[in-house]
């Protein structure tokens, strides 16, 4: 198997992020910091992995948002992107 | 409106045999609020000793249905996917959250679509989601042109087989195309290959009458299709892409 058949849409991550974040996040949009490319999380690849999950621009690869939950925390990285809008109006 | 999805529990009222290796589940919620076409949920199995999968599966029923519908299908070696298939009985309950996501949607009521012709390109089970989106699209009485371009291995392995003859037959707007990439009937007249650029040319809406286009399916398929598309033409944000991953687990 190669590593690039284990990728997922960010969309897959909408339930995760709903964990987090009181809104419909994979409509969200993230700004790049790698490419400055703007998408929305939905459109982002998702590797999931056993304690996690990584969100990668489509374009470049940087790593936009980093999710892990250990020990009854969630820690985000969100080094890789400059910029996050949420529509607080969709559901 | 800012919401919290909640782990629900949803009792199994109906299991359909699609195909050899495909099962439907028809669910039960209670606690259900409505969901749009395209959307789906997460499933969670817990073990005795506290072992939790999760997986995600589309919803295949269109928000018009009272119960929820999803397609799962049996992957060899998977972790979720043989209990869903094997396991689970009429009157038995599973564990789901949603529904989920905003990105690859399509809403047939009036006002909330752009008029863009539709094509749908459907790889094996992924072709539940674009179901939930032609289902909702024929009872809301939505014309707008639609095609799926659906790849199955054989003849038996297309899931909702007669259901989608049934509703192309009666509906001159919407076309399904299928292409056969292992066993084919002997008189198959239609495609007989993955697909490829030439069989997107000829199936998909031309890129001049700005169609939005969502594909489903294993990483691989959806990937080959959003190529070409934008290939030949095809904006990249018109194309919604959803991969399952190898496998669908």
């Amino acid at each position: 198997m190669r590593d690039n058949d284990l990728r997922l849409d960010g969309n897959a991550a909408g339930g995760l992020l709903n964990e987090i974040f009181p809104f419909e996040m994979t409509a969200a949009e993230a700004t790049c910091a790698g490419c400055a490319a703007t998408s929305l999380i939905g459109e982002l690849m998702l590797y999931q992995h056993g304690m996690g999950a990584v969100l990668r621009c489509a374009d470049c690869d940087t790593a936009l948002m980093r999710i892990t939950h250990i020990r009854g925390s969630y820690r985000l990285d969100l080094s890789g992107m400059t910029y996050l809008r949420i529509a607080s109006d969709i559901h | 409106m800012a919401q919290q999805l909640k782990w629900q529990l949803g009792t199994v009222v109906e299991i359909r045999q699609e195909t050899p290796r495909a099962k439907s589940l028809i669910l039960d919620l209670p606690d259900w609020t409505t969901h749009l076409a395209g959307q789906h949920v997460d499933v969670r199995l817990t073990a005795e000793d506290g072992y939790q999968a999760q997986r995600s599966y589309s919803i295949a029923s269109p928000p018009e249905d009272r119960h929820l519908m999803l397609t799962v299908e049996r992957i060899e070696g998977g972790e979720v996917s043989p209990y869903l298939t094997d396991g689970l009985r009429v009157g038995d309950r599973v564990e789901l959250r949603g529904p989920v996501g905003g990105y690859f949607v399509w809403d047939a009521r009036e006002g909330k679509h752009d008029g863009s012709p539709l094509f749908l390109a459907a790889g094996g089970s992924g072709v539940a989601p674009l179901m939930a989106m032609i289902r909702h699209r024929a009872h809301a009485g939505n014309k707008v042109p639609t095609r799926l371009l659906y790849s199955s291995r054989s003849y038996e392995e297309v899931i909702y087989r007669e259901e989608l003859e049934r509703l192309s037959a009666s509906d001159p707007t919407l076309r399904i195309i299928h292409t056969l990439t292992r066993r084919r009937p002997p008189d198959w007249a239609g495609y007989g290959r993955r697909v490829d650029r030439a069989m997107l040319a000829d199936a998909a809406w031309p890129p001049a009458e700005n169609p939005l286009a969502f594909t489903c399916g294993p990483t691989a398929f959806v990937e080959a299709v959003a190529t070409h598309l934008e290939e030949l033409g095809y904006e990249p944000g018109r194309i919604k892409t959803e991969r399952f991953g190898p496998t669908g687990g």
